[in-house]
């Protein structure tokens, strides 16, 4: 199975990287790309300073959110669960948006940090609140409610401080409008996490076996579950403060992956990075070229996919 | 002696189900774990597997603290058949057995010629070899039962821990499970399982360990441990014993 999906995923991901490039308010030919990237030439601001770091973006915005969602779903063992169900990515928004609107003046750049606190307590909280041994399905469904919690308080500090409600509203639905080299420089560092959550391929094999199994083949079950959470959290922060929520990616994502390629997670978790990448390309394109040059975010793209297949997991599992 | 129990006490949400248990295991042997439903065999067994941390006492291997030593290497020393296994999704069987390797393997979990010697050959045993390409997800519950059993036995320890192994089983798969267990037991291995079965206890198996509410009554061969007056006292039965006509094991028929 892997070794066929692969290099058609690989294939997708490259396609869509050219398309990404050529395609928005204006069409540039595919030969004109290339040229693009040289200083000087009529192509040098769109091509190079618009959309290839946007696309690079998406790219590896796609990948961390998918790449947080497996993670989070190895460890719960629960195909609903991905850090935006759990309210982690709620959190982080709810503190940017805190940020955003009570320090409009602020340094931009400390927007990952800020939400990454904010992810941090969301985790925190959700801990604290179901505990080590708690059910799969109390974790969902108190994640869903924290991140009903949360998003109500989104709401709340953007009617208590409408002035500052443009930013974070453009910012809140997850989009990737207007990001650039800036934003990309800021994402870079947290690349670093995504060998550290390949490292935990084979201990996630064995948790996936349940966690009597698991210790008896010598792993620590939880301290793998706090080490995976904590990257997913770090993932999911890096992202949202970049990007804004974007919906159901980290759900739909890893889901679709293991039924492509299967469950090991040596194969599961660089595949889930190839279709995270090729989603949110994807629903970056659309959003981009559906109605030219007005740009729907991309996180309305990824919700209308992933909400309905959310719905569709949901009744699946009764 | 290699696993003992001092004074253990282990239990959930701080009410113990073993109550002070002292036991030594003897080595070379198989090993039944009986008792009524909630008397803490289970347990007991978990607590022997390091799976449950003692609440009080210690759980030894080899004389040393078993909490103590490194995971990884006690796992070379013990392994665990748990009695209900979630069911993985998108895992081959080949794939599942495979995973008994890990604690032998590097970080990446590659598995090396010798590694897959032993795979296929618990494949083999437990029958399950015709199976390896199809999805675990997709298997009838004795066929995983078996899948699991091959993956426990690739782990290749010493010690085989085994929690009521032939529940989902049909009969002729619990006698081969059982034949498979003497055969590894000759081959050096000591087992402890808990078994329902009284009958099949002390058919297959040469000591006996009974419990109730969480303190072992007796302990020893069937011959000696299975008598009118334990199954009434254990078990609230009425029953006599035979000899297995057969294999010439006490047998117990209720009244």
């Amino acid at each position: 199975m892997a070794t066929r999906s692969l290099p058609i995923l690989l294939l997708a991901l490259l396609g869509l990287l050219i398309a990404n490039l050529m395609f928005g308010a204006v069409s540039i030919p595919f030969k004109s790309i290339l040229e693009g990237f040289q200083v000087g030439n009529a192509n040098y601001f769109t091509v190079h300073e618009y959309r290839f770091p946007r696309t690079i973006l998406a790219m590896l915005v796609g990948a961390m959110m998918a790449l947080a969602g497996a993670l989070v779903q190895g460890v719960i063992r629960n195909p609903l669960a991905s850090p935006d169900v759990l309210g982690v990515s709620h959190g982080a928004g709810l503190a940017a948006v805190f940020y955003m609107t009570f320090f409009p003046d602020a340094d931009i750049r400390w927007l990952p940090a800020v939400a990454l606190i904010g992810s941090l307590i969301a985790a925190l909280m959700l801990w604290w609140l179901c505990g080590q041994h708690s059910s799969t399905i109390k974790l969902a469904i108190t994640g869903v409610a924290l991140a009903a919690l949360y998003a109500s308080c989104i709401d709340f500090l953007m009617l208590v401080k409408p002035l500052e409600i443009n930013n974070a509203l453009l910012w809140l639905t997850g989009s990737l409008w207007g990001r650039g080299w800036n934003q990309l420089s800021m994402l870079l560092p947290w690349l670093l996490l995504i060998p550290f959550a390949l490292w935990l391929a084979k201990p996630l094999n064995l948790i996936h076996l349940g966690d009597d199994s698991a210790i008896s083949l010598g792993i620590k079950a939880n301290k793998l579950r706090l080490a995976s959470l904590a990257i997913a959290v770090g993932l999911t922060a890096s992202c949202v403060a970049i990007c804004g929520p974007i919906g159901f990616l980290g759900l739909v994502a890893p889901h679709l992956t293991r039924k492509l390629v299967g469950g090991r997670h040596q194969i599961l978790l660089p595949s889930t990075m190839l279709v995270g990448a090729i989603l949110l390309l994807l629903a970056d394109l659309v959003a981009r070229t559906i109605d030219p040059p007005i740009e729907l975010p991309a996180g309305i793209m990824t919700a209308i996919i992933g909400a309905p297949y959310f719905l569709w997991l949901l009744l699946r599992t009764k | 002696m290699s696993l003992s129990t001092h004074n253990l006490s282990v239990g959930y949400h701080d009410k113990a189900i073993v109550k002070q248990v002292d036991l030594t295991i003897p080595e070379g042997k198989i090993i039944a774990l009986l008792g009524p439903n909630g008397c803490g065999k289970s347990t007991l067994l978990k607590a022997m597997a390091r799976i449950l941390s003692p609440m009080e006492g210690q759980v030894h291997w080899q004389g040393k603290n078993l909490h103590g030593i490194a995971s990884k290497k006690l796992a070379q020393q013990l392994a665990l058949l748990p009695q209900t296994q979630p069911i993985p999704e998108g895992i081959k069987v080949k794939d599942l057995v495979a995973y008994g390797r890990s604690p032998y393997t590097g970080f990446w979990g590659r598995i090396n010629k010798d590694d897959q010697v032993i795979i296929d050959k618990m494949m083999e045993e437990t029958g399950i070899t015709e199976l390896a390409d199809q999805l675990v997800s997709e298997l009838s519950g004795g066929q995983r039962q078996r899948v699991w059993l091959a993956m426990t036995l690739a782990q290749d320890t010493p010690y085989l821990l085994l929690d009521e192994p032939t529940t989902y089983m049909d009969l002729s798969h619990q006698v081969e499970l059982m034949h498979l267990l003497r055969k590894l037991n000759l081959q050096g291995k000591t087992i402890i399982t808990v078994l329902h079965d009284i009958n099949q206890a002390a058919r297959y198996c040469d000591h006996l360990i009974v419990m109730k509410q969480g303190e072992i009554i007796t302990q020893g061969s069937p011959e000696s441990v299975l008598t009118q007056k334990l199954l009434k006292k254990v078990f609230s039965l009425d029953a006599q014993i035979h000899q297995d006509p057969i294999a010439k094991t006490p047998m117990c028929v209720v009244e």
